[in-house]
């Protein structure tokens, strides 16, 4: 299997598309066969990624990589960066709004769930520039 | 416990999803925290919430959530049925509150699926 790159763009302007990425990128490692672990894992880290990009990040970009060996998927945003990662990190932390509580989410279990469910996990971050989240599920 | 088990027990309404009413569920959970449920939930639950937007079933999708189960009597919109039939989702709505209807699933052998 040649590897497979996806891209996509995430708005904030309609938060009932986010997690439109997500599901395309489920859809695409079902119909290509990976366990049902894999596939799941990779969901679930990928919507939380995709929810934090529309709530905290006014958007960004998403490419994903598919090899027999692993999934990469790369979190760019140009929003305004996080000031603390190891606090971000622990769960129950949450600086979402009550507007997005209210949606269901900033529960502070995002990137602490991002954690759990991927192999690997890198977050570049810089104040005022943006923030760019690496995620790898490795396959076997 | 099949899907129309749970819908008899609530004395549901079936919104969508009828063609799966056979099917098994093999545990549930009482969430409106999205992210909770992303974090917990084990395969093929049944999902009671009194959240109703789109992101309700998007998560329900990522985790190969069955069906769910909107409690307080609150109805999910048109566009919440188009995501869950294409997802072949089933949509339930009872009037019991979340903890009543979380409580006669339990007490009918539906669990939370063990240990978190």
């Amino acid at each position: 299997m040649q590897p497979l790159t996806l891209n996509f763009r995430v708005t904030t302007d309609d938060f009932s598309l986010a997690g439109q990425a997500s599901s395309a990128v489920k859809h695409t490692l079902k119909d290509l066969g990976f366990a049902t672990d894999i596939v799941r894992r990779t969901a679930i880290a990928m919507y939380e990624a995709e929810i934090n990009m529309v709530i905290h990040a006014n958007g960004g970009n998403i490419t994903v990589t598919i090899t027999p060996e692993e999934i990469c998927a790369v979190f760019a945003d140009i929003g305004p960066g996080i000031p603390d990662i190891p606090l971000a990190m622990q769960e129950g932390y949450s600086t979402a709004t009550e507007d997005v509580r209210d949606l269901g989410f900033g529960a502070g279990m995002g990137l602490p769930n991002i954690k759990k469910f991927t192999d690997e996990l890198d977050i570049q971050t810089k104040l005022g520039v943006g923030t760019t989240v690496t995620m790898r599920i490795f396959v076997k | 416990m099949t899907i129309a088990k749970i819908a008899e027990l609530l004395n549901a309404q079936v919104h969508c999803g009828q063609e799966s009413l056979g099917r098994d569920v093999h545990s549930g959970c009482g969430c409106d925290m999205m992210s909770d449920v992303l974090a917990y939930v084990k395969d093929q639950a049944v999902m009671l919430t009194g959240l109703v937007n789109p992101q309700v079933i998007r998560t329900a999708e990522m985790m190969d959530i069955v069906c769910i189960v909107f409690v307080r009597g609150k109805k999910p919109t048109d566009a919440m049925i188009d995501l869950a039939n294409e997802r072949s989702l089933t949509l339930l709505s009872t009037n019991y509150r979340m903890f009543s209807a979380c409580g006669i699933l339990y007490e009918h052998g539906l669990s939370d699926g063990g240990q978190i």
